[in-house]
């Protein structure tokens, strides 16, 4: 089998596998809607909200992307800091780790009051608050962790820090720094999905899941479960084209 | 203080590491001379701050007290008329390797336009056996590949001096061999002076002309030897009697650094 076709049909093969299988458990058992929702059963949501899911999709997507793009100049804001200096690095970790161990659901009622009715606002800054630790750390380890001797090929020229930066440290750190955006990404949606639903808004995928749940269509929520898988493949694949292009050199060819 | 009328020059050089259990003192009273266009090859035992010595004469450290001149200039901080190479050939992975011999040029400021350069790295590449390379990324290279390159890198400047710290130790001895006479080619092709860190006796021998044994920690100059085989050098010379007697006082001569025996060569001679 040649090789994108490959990379396109096996995923394929398991996802219809995998719905197959629920369908039929869902049949076998003769589970009701309210206990869980077969794949059958989404179709005509989606058919009969499509134009709501379009939109919530929407505001889902880039208020995550939004949140995203703030975590990734702060995150790598904030880990050139520490890579760059022990000092604020010691300072700045133990910090850090303790503002990444408070439950962001927690997080959400304090920003709602804070930011009384600003709901995109306060979405994109769970979403970034949520998304930027693992880029932070990823930048500052990879920076601090840079071996002399690439400094040195640089310095002994008379190069300035600037440009050891900028043509040494920053590309190497490149392939951590989308290892931690890929993780990010998913951060990002649970943010959006938290601030949609703990503090509904009328915004949003959290929306629509709060619709069905609230009027019981129990096949609803199940269906914004999906569409909300489907956008985090959506933006994981759009970071994974990027670390192609921009990292794609650590990629070792496979045998 | 008179200027120096040789290429490299370390007058008295004293340095010491600041550590936690209080001064580390590496060097004493350091003072090497090496005239322009010859070779200098310093051996010594492991920790006598060999590598120390790399980091002064490019500039990138300052020595506690005592001199360090290039081409007449006292040394402060790192010139770009300097080329280095490192036992860990650090290429860049995300470049091919010729954008990682050009890599000085983006430095520099150097006469050569950017096609005059990319013509003398595909030269070069040529010059070590790296034909064909030029497009080829870093990680599809061998050890030895990886450091040939890296010696094209710490030339493509046309440093007037060339700092080389142990860069053909981690090969094996084969490749390194052949990276020895891709030395002597580099030198015959273009002229410079070079300052060598080795462990490898041989290696010094056939590379140098003049080889500086340093003492044991903190280092001063123990012995400096004259090493005259004339002509075009082979690796057969290196199995002539008149080298395996170089070889041998060498080699006493690192004993006596490391503090295994007394320096009797003196009495020997008398």
């Amino acid at each position: 089998m040649n090789d994108t076709l490959r990379k396109i049909l096996a995923p394929l093969l398991f996802i219809i596998g995998i719905l197959a299988f629920w369908e039929w458990i869902v049949w076998y058992k003769q589970l009701p809607d309210f206990r869980m929702a077969s794949p059958s059963d989404l179709i005509p949501r989606y058919i009969r909200f499509w134009d709501l899911f379009l939109i919530k999709s929407w505001e889902t997507l880039w208020r995550t992307v939004a949140g995203l793009g703030l975590a990734v100049i702060f995150g790598t804001l904030i880990g050139m800091v520490m890579g760059f200096s022990r000092f604020a690095r010691e300072g700045l970790y133990p910090i850090l780790v303790g503002f990444n161990a408070i439950p962001k659901a927690t997080v959400v009622p304090i920003v709602a009051l804070m930011f009384v009715g600003q709901h995109d606002f306060n979405t994109v800054l769970i979403a970034f608050m949520i998304s930027f630790f693992p880029i932070a750390v990823s930048v500052s380890i990879g920076l601090s962790t840079l071996e002399p001797e690439y400094r040195d090929i640089l310095r002994s020229l008379g190069a300035s820090n600037f440009t050891i930066f900028w043509k040494i440290a920053l590309p190497k750190t490149l392939p951590e720094f989308f290892g931690a955006l890929k993780v990010a990404v998913t951060l990002a949606f649970i943010g959006t999905n938290l601030m949609e639903i703990v503090s509904p808004h009328g915004r949003g995928l959290g929306d629509l899941f709060d619709s069905g749940r609230i009027s019981a269509d129990y096949p609803l929520m199940f269906a914004v479960l999906f569409a909300l898988a489907a956008l985090g493949i959506v933006l994981f694949y759009v970071v994974v084209f990027l670390e192609r292009i921009f990292a794609g050199w650590a990629e070792r060819n496979p045998g | 203080m008179t200027a120096s009328a040789h290429m490299i020059e370390l007058r008295d050089v004293t340095h010491a590491y600041r550590t936690k259990a209080g001064p580390l003192p590496v060097l004493d009273r350091l003072s090497i001379q090496i005239p322009e266009n010859s070779f200098c090859a310093v051996v010594g035992p492991s920790g006598c701050g060999k590598s120390t010595l790399t980091r002064l004469v490019s500039g990138l450290m300052r020595p506690n007290q005592g001199e360090v001149w290039l081409h007449g200039q006292r040394v402060t901080s790192p010139r770009p008329t300097v080329g280095m190479a490192f036992q860990n050939p650090v290429l860049l992975e995300w470049r091919t390797i010729l954008q990682n011999v050009l890599l000085p040029m983006e430095i520099v400021k150097s006469p050569m336009s950017k096609a005059e350069a990319t013509e003398r790295a595909h030269h070069l590449l040529d010059l070590v056996g790296l034909t064909g390379f030029a497009e080829k990324r870093p990680s599809e290279l061998s050890g030895g590949m990886r450091q040939r390159a890296s010696l094209c890198r710490s030339i493509i400047h046309k440093p007037d001096v060339l700092i080389l710290d142990e860069p053909f130790g981690a090969l094996d001895a084969f490749t390194r061999e052949d990276l020895w006479c891709t030395m002597h080619d580099l030198r015959a092709e273009e002229p410079f002076t070079c300052l060598l860190i080795t462990h490898d006796l041989r290696e010094s021998v056939f590379l140098a002309d003049q080889v500086v044994v340093m003492s044991g920690r903190p280092a001063h100059a123990q012995y400096v030897m004259e090493v005259d085989l004339p002509g075009k050098r082979s690796l057969d010379d290196l199995y002539s009697p008149k080298a395996v007697e170089m070889l041998a006082t060498l080699r006493h001569q690192i004993q006596v650094a490391q503090g295994r025996t007394v320096d009797d060569t003196a009495e020997a001679k008398a």
